[in-house]
């Protein structure tokens, strides 16, 4: 394996004492393979993220372990963790905008990651990074070296981020919800050049979205987060078809589909996540939950294992196959 | 990871220590209206000088008046200076920072252009041309100081202003049909009042300084009126004999002014929603 | 009822004047309108979807007379809104509304719900007090909210709940139109869904028509009969929503097609057209991207024509079957 996490948790220090972000997060990724992870906002999949690259925040605590290439990287020190990120391990942001520095030549800094880590001289860093510029299809690589961030299109950053991530063939690229900011067409290109790169490299993938199609379409296995918990866990297609988990039910039945019939009742979930203070002794989901029953209240829902790569945390996942959810609200 | 993190006060320490000083600013003037261990003009020859004593708790002056009363009373002066002069560049400069808000285009421009005409010459040097055109006195002085005033508060109120504008909430009340003037109000002046409050602070503070140094340069206040600035004037004369006669007055400003821009930087920080909805 | 549509867009030009680049040069323009025209009629809502930069936006605000065009018309009703005078300009905005894109930054977090919700009737001097407060009561339930919830400030609301306050403030004076510019892309998954059937039960019991501006197809799909597809300031394919995203005519509707995430197949890459990136030419805006260019797409712009045997507009010198 190439990576493998177990029981990872991250703690925000607060004001208001320590509040868990992420908790029990326990998944592994193999070389080659591309994991999706998907949440709504305060699920905890950004941070799960940033705690695989040791970049969370200062006023955070992780716990639990998280082995990479066969070694343990929580509790690694920062020159150790230094020398591994942007090299063995790489992330792709968001918004390429905040992520490159507005004052660098977008080829300075795709080839930053070759000096530092390559030992190469800048002026053979820059040739490499026009190279890779060209790579990522970047028309016009030369130019787009010598430019400037600001002068370059959404999506053209984004291709530029995505060269500076695999500058060094890093064996784990971790890209947070890489095209989010951008055009449906421009995003479908991201999405395939990553795919292409995959490909070619043999690097394994964590995509972080919003989005569960955007994971279907371009991930093998995928995770979904719920205030800061794994609800289910699975082969893509098979968790799509078959969710073990109302949460990933709910999700799959409450976006609108193209090609559904127009003004079909959506399904609702009632409520809003929750924010982390308000997650009681029971399941977060419980209450918005259709299925929710007594015991949901009260006890942290359990870890049901369907078999060896597939998991839902849910009391009632073993009923979900014969369960009717209601529809609409 | 560090103490730090948990430790987080709502009210800073600046805000704390500004409020006290400030307060006690006020707390002199308000009490030399009712009281002064003397009258502060009061001359008292054979008394010159004197060392503080119970009697004259900071001592005398070259004229036998005493320190501890004239310090009461010049604060007076301070505190109208500075609060005509912010509110002259308050009303002047709102009106003039949401006209060019608004109206945007040349208007906007113009505006603008002239605010930056006003702050190429150095504030203090034009209060000194003024005052000295129109004749030294505190009334001129707080015009002065409030006419340069209102660049800076026009500058703040349109910057501002604009960023409200740009806000959906500006564009929804338009679309919901509401006028300039009705926007100007309900939701424009409302949400920049925290940035102004922080600036009026500051500008509180500088209206004291430049008070003082206009009354230093015989500008300002006239005698027989009690006023920091103349008394350092005063104290230069006998520096040799009675350094602490500078060092009183001196003190009073510095302090006056340390705590209004603490005020300042404190209430920046207290009515910044977005450092309030993290907390 | 009046024969003339509910909202009558003519041939929209509008052009944004950049910053200057020096002093010496002059502003630069930016055509974010370059002809555009359509109707809605009452009771059928209209999508219009495009990426960004396609002039979407800008339509949005023009259609409510937020800004002024450089030249065409906007007409609800049959009545030319920049050719009204002020006053009565300001009491037909009772009768047209719109919804914001961020439920965060378009209610005014210094003012109660109550306020929020009731300024456009504020902004019609109409209602007494009482009246008023009924009224923001109403409105508030009809979006499934409590009446309650008046006395509360934004900040106290998640962003669900905060587009069911942007979208009562909408509804308070009965519109007949309102417009939603990206309604719901600032949503949770989870919370957008409640926001949609909001949107279906207005129209079907309020009567509300919708002019839904989204880059989401599908979102569009839900709520629309009818769909523009917009590209750089221009109408590319205009048609009944089903049929428009289940055939494409135009291929920069297919390319929007098959981009669009779906649960039952990856995302779909339009051919590129190599070598034309960056192409400036006085044929059609698209040719550019376009993997089915030919020589005259190059030369000469073609017109939003009607398709033969389709209810269906396109402007394609080739259109896709």
């Amino acid at each position: 394996m190439l990576l493998e996490v177990s029981n990872l948790a991250v703690d925000l220090m607060g004001t208001a004492g320590a509040q868990r972000i992420v908790s029990g997060g326990t998944f592994a990724l193999d070389e080659g393979e591309s994991l999706g992870v998907v949440g709504e906002s305060g699920s905890g999949k950004t941070m799960t993220a940033l705690a695989l690259m040791g970049l969370t925040p200062e006023n955070a605590r992780v716990s639990g372990s998280i082995r990479f290439e066969g070694r343990e990287l929580t509790g690694l020190r920062e020159e150790a963790m230094l020398a591994l990120r942007g090299d063995r391990i790489a992330m792709i942001f968001q918004e390429p905008m905040t992520a490159l520095n507005p004052l660098h030549r977008v080829g300075a800094q795709v080839a930053e990651p070759l000096v530092l880590h390559r030992g190469m001289t800048r002026e053979a860093a820059f040739d490499r990074a026009v190279q890779l510029l060209d790579h990522v299809r970047l028309a016009d690589p030369e130019r787009a070296a010598r430019a400037y961030p600001f002068a370059l299109s959404g999506g053209e950053r984004q291709r530029a981020m995505i060269a500076m991530a695999i500058g060094c063939s890093p064996r784990l690229v971790i890209a947070d919800e890489p095209t989010t900011a951008l055009d449906v067409t421009v995003q479908a290109r991201i999405l395939a050049l990553i795919d292409g790169l995959r490909a070619e490299s043999g690097m394994a993938l964590m995509l972080v979205s919003h989005d569960l199609a955007v994971v279907a379409g371009h991930c093998d296995r995928v995770i979904v987060m719920y205030a800061g918990l794994i609800m289910e866990s699975g082969p893509v297609e098979v968790v799509l078809r078959e969710p073990k988990n109302p949460y990933t039910r709910a999700l799959l039945e409450a976006r609108p589909q193209p090609g559904a019939s127009r003004g079909r009742r959506l399904r609702t979930i009632p409520g809003s996540p929750p924010i982390h203070h308000e997650i009681g002794a029971g399941c977060p989901f419980a209450g918005r939950c259709d299925l929710t029953i007594d015991i949901c209240r009260t006890t942290p829902p359990p870890e049901v294992r369907f078999s060896a790569d597939r998991l839902s945390r849910c009391h009632r996942a073993r009923e979900m196959g014969s369960l009717n959810m209601r529809t609409g609200a | 990871m560090s103490a730090g993190g948990l430790w987080r006060p709502r009210v800073s320490f600046s805000l704390w220590a500004g409020a006290i000083l400030a307060l006690m600013l006020l707390l002199a003037a308000a009490v030399s209206f009712v009281w002064t261990p003397y009258p502060p003009a009061a001359i008292d020859i054979p008394h010159k000088l004197a060392s503080p004593s119970l009697a004259h708790l900071f001592g005398t002056d070259d004229l036998g008046r005493d320190v501890a009363s004239q310090l009461l009373t010049g604060s007076r002066i301070s505190i109208l200076v500075g609060l005509v002069a912010v509110g002259i560049g308050l009303v002047f400069g709102i009106v003039l920072g949401l006209i060019a808000s608004f109206s945007g285009g040349w208007i906007e421009d113009a505006v603008m252009r002239l605010s930056d005409f006003v702050f190429a010459f150095p504030a203090l040097l034009s209060a000194i041309m003024l005052t000295s055109t129109y004749g030294p006195g505190v009334i001129n002085a707080i015009i002065a100081i409030g006419v340069l005033y209102v660049p800076i508060i026009a500058k703040v109120t349109r910057a501002t202003a604009n960023g409200v504008l740009a806000r959906e909430y500006a564009l929804a009340a338009r679309a919901a049909g509401r006028g300039p003037l009705s926007i100007a109000f309900d939701h424009v002046l409302p949400n920049i009042a925290p940035a102004l409050i922080v600036q009026a602070t500051i500008q509180f503070a500088g209206a004291i300084l430049a008070e003082a140094a206009l009354s230093y340069l015989g500008l300002g206040a006239q005698p027989p009126q009690a006023s920091w600035g103349r008394m350092l004037a005063e104290a230069q004369n006998v520096l040799y004999n009675a350094p602490s006669l500078a060092i009183y007055p001196g003190a009073a400003i510095a302090l006056s002014v340390l705590g209004l821009n603490l005020l300042g930087d404190g209430l920046r920080d207290a009515l910044d929603p977005k450092l309030k909805a993290r907390s | 009822m009046s024969e003339a549509p509910l909202l009558e867009v003519v041939d929209l030009v509008k052009t944004y004047r950049l910053p200057r680049t020096s002093p010496f040069t002059p502003h630069g323009r930016r055509p974010a309108l370059a002809g555009v025209s359509f109707s809605i009629v009452a009771g059928h809502s209209s999508g219009i979807v495009g990426e960004s930069g396609s002039g979407k936006s800008t339509l949005a605000r023009i259609a409510l007379a937020l800004d002024k065009p450089d030249s065409g018309a906007v007409r609800l009703e049959g009545r030319s809104l920049f050719d009204l005078p002020h006053h009565e300009l300001r009491a037909l905005r009772a009768h047209m509304q719109m919804i914001f894109q961020d439920p965060y930054g378009s209610l005014d977090p210094r003012q109660r719900v109550e306020r929020i919700v009731a300024e456009p009737l504020a902004a019609l001097g109409a209602a007494g007090r009482a009246e008023r407060s009924a009224r923001v009561a109403a409105s508030l339930e009809a979006v499934g909210l409590r009446a309650s919830d008046a006395s509360k400030y934004p900040h106290e609301f998640s962003g669900g709940q905060r587009q069911r306050i942007a979208i009562a403030r909408a509804l308070i004076t009965r519109p007949k139109l309102v417009v939603a510019d990206e309604p719901v892309s600032a949503l949770d998954v989870s919370v957008q869904a409640q926001a949609l059937n909001l949107m279906s039960d207005l129209q079907q019991q309020a009567g509300v028509t919708f002019l839904l501006i989204s880059h989401d197809l599908a979102v569009v799909a839900h709520i629309c009969e009818t769909t523009a597809v917009m590209y750089r300031g221009r109408i590319v394919e205009i048609g009944p929503t089903e049929e428009l995203f289940g055939a494409p005519a135009h291929p920069y509707t297919r390319e929007l097609v098959d981009a669009t995430p779906r649960f039952d197949r990856p995302t779909r890459v339009a051919p590129a057209a190599e070598g034309r990136n960056g192409l400036e030419t006085t044929g059609c805006p698209y040719a550019a991207r376009c993997a089915f260019a030919q020589s005259r797409c190059l030369k000469e712009a073609p017109d939003l024509e009607d398709l033969a045997g389709r209810a269906r507009r396109a402007a394609c010198w080739f259109p896709l079957t």
